[in-house]
């Protein structure tokens, strides 16, 4: 049913080849890297395209992990063959069949159990459409200052796509939900190489896979979902970091206890109370650290391109984004001076709060010179990108605004 | 094209392979066999090199025992002390 990849044998005929053959192949390659990412990044990373994919930039073969180039963030919504790629362990589906797909919802703390096909999640169920922005909880790890082990991130490995499905709370209520449901447990089937390797398996609380907006998604701007990006059906759960956006989802159960995998107990987790974030998974925390949540407030300058030249006395137009985890954007500011003086963007159209939101702005430099262009979000809740870095172990929720040099003539 | 030519020699070698897994050369020293054999198995060799250069030998040796112990890699321990070497001294500040 399911061809699940298992690489042991690919790995061999590359690593015969790898014994110095043709080193020079592995160099980066025209990849758009920013600036502080660990010097290795810049020799290794390279543009490189995955089945269905344009090239992205490619950090990690196998499993593949690969980020959008950030030209991309120009359109609100990111491209379905653009969209970042993100597994964890190299046992990935390489084909599935969406006809013989079976999604089974149970568990111990469910009244029943139910298998669904796709056609049946398309068709028994109301279907509903979200734009929410899908980011790894990893975006941004390679910018931590110190660096931190893990997949180096640059600013790409996130995307905004409109999403449709089935609401996860109507198939929980097809299924029964018993009052000492306290998580669900999420599995895809994608796994690990060797058996001992803990498969990816999350959990989400009860209180958000009943929110309205949380989704068993099976298109994506509206085609189905691409492979890469967890055909026939994923998670969305719309403001919250991506690890829980479980892909090729093959079993929701519900559990009266916490769940506790290793990529629950051991991984995605940021020191507790470190950050200013209001959803808390409290069933998984601990006093010392605590499931990641929501995304933080965030911005990233679009417009214009690094090392484009400007004429002193003409309008420089600055354009960029914003997204947060659901509160909604309220303000973009920007400073053209290096953040000593900010003055407000213009908010573009508002795609719902889940979306990132464009925003622009234009200042007009009197004389010649190198301008430091800084932008930064406030959301609905009252929080604004942070003006230091909030060191954390796994380098996650980095939102501090990344200068723009503009060079003005 | 000679790119092209080395993609189509992998896939010829590797029919299942997902992208065009194009060879990451790691430095010629003494303990990379032990990497590309033991590493090599579940992941490619490029986690390394974008991994550096910034993790002192303590650091790469909890990344090496992570994956020994949470991730269950069956690296023999002689190999495990080849490998913390090679990538402290090749790959570590």
């Amino acid at each position: 049913m399911i061809g699940r990849r298992r690489l042991l044998q690919g790995a061999g005929s590359t690593l015969a080849m790898g014994t110095g053959l043709l080193p020079q192949l592995a160099a980066a390659q025209g990849a758009p890297l920013t600036s502080g990412l660990p010097s290795g990044e810049y020799d290794t990373a390279a543009l490189d395209a995955l089945p269905g994919k344009k090239p992205l930039i490619k950090l990690s073969y196998r499993p593949p992990n690969y980020e959008t180039p950030v030209g991309y963030f120009k359109e609100v919504f990111t491209p379905n063959d653009a969209f970042f790629v993100r597994y964890h362990l190299a046992g990935i589906p390489d084909q599935i069949d969406a006809q013989a797909w079976k999604l089974r919802i149970g568990g111990e703390a469910a009244s029943g159990i139910l298998e669904l096909t796709l056609a049946e999640l398309q068709s028994g169920f109301p279907q509903v459409e979200v734009a929410a922005v899908c980011q790894c909880s990893g975006n941004r790890r390679g910018l931590s200052d110190p660096h931190v082990p893990g997949v180096q991130w640059g600013l790409g490995a996130m995307g905004n796509a409109i999403w449709k499905g089935a609401r996860l709370k109507d198939v929980l209520a097809k299924v029964g939900l018993k009052p000492e449901a306290i998580e669900l447990v999420l599995n895809g089937t994608d796994g690990p190489v060797i058996d001992k390797t803990p498969d990816f398996i999350k959990s989400i609380p009860v209180w958000k896979a009943l929110d309205e907006n949380t989704i068993i998604a099976h298109s994506m701007n509206g085609a189905p979902l691409p492979l890469l990006n967890g055909a026939p059906m994923r998670l969305i759960v719309p403001g919250w970091t991506a690890t829980y956006w479980m892909k090729h989802l093959v079993s929701i159960d519900a559990v009266a206890k916490p769940f506790d995998g290793f990529w629950m107990k051991s991984a995605y987790r940021i020191p507790t109370g470190k950050f200013p974030v209001i959803d808390r998974f409290l069933t998984q925390e601990t006093p010392a650290n605590t499931p990641i949540t929501e995304m933080v407030v965030n911005s990233i300058i679009t417009a214009p391109a690094p090392g484009q030249r400007h004429k002193a006395g003409q309008a420089v137009k600055v354009r960029g984004i914003a997204w947060d985890g659901g509160y909604g954007i309220s303000r973009v500011e920007v400073s053209s001076d290096g953040g000593k003086l900010w003055r407000d963007a213009a908010l573009g159209k508002d795609s719902g709060r889940f979306s990132f939101r464009p925003w622009s702005f234009r200042f007009t430099p009197a004389k010649a010179g190198r301008y430091t262009v800084l932008a930064r979000a406030s959301n609905r809740a009252g929080q604004t990108q942070a003006e230091t870095l909030i060191f954390n172990p796994a380098g996650y929720h980095n939102n501090v605004p990344r200068p723009l040099t503009v060079a003005v003539s | 094209m000679i790119k092209f030519a080395i993609a189509a020699l992998l896939l010829t070698a590797s029919a299942a392979a997902y992208a065009e897994e194009k060879p990451v050369a790691l430095k010629d020293a003494p303990g990379r066999d032990a990497v590309e054999g033991n590493c090599g198995a579940c992941h490619s060799l490029d986690y390394i090199r974008t991994n550096s250069v910034f993790m002192s030998r303590q650091v790469w040796t909890a990344e090496v025992n992570k994956m020994i112990g949470p991730f269950g890699a069956p690296i023999a321990p002689e190999d495990a002390n080849k490998i913390i070497d090679y990538l402290a001294k090749n790959y570590g500040k």
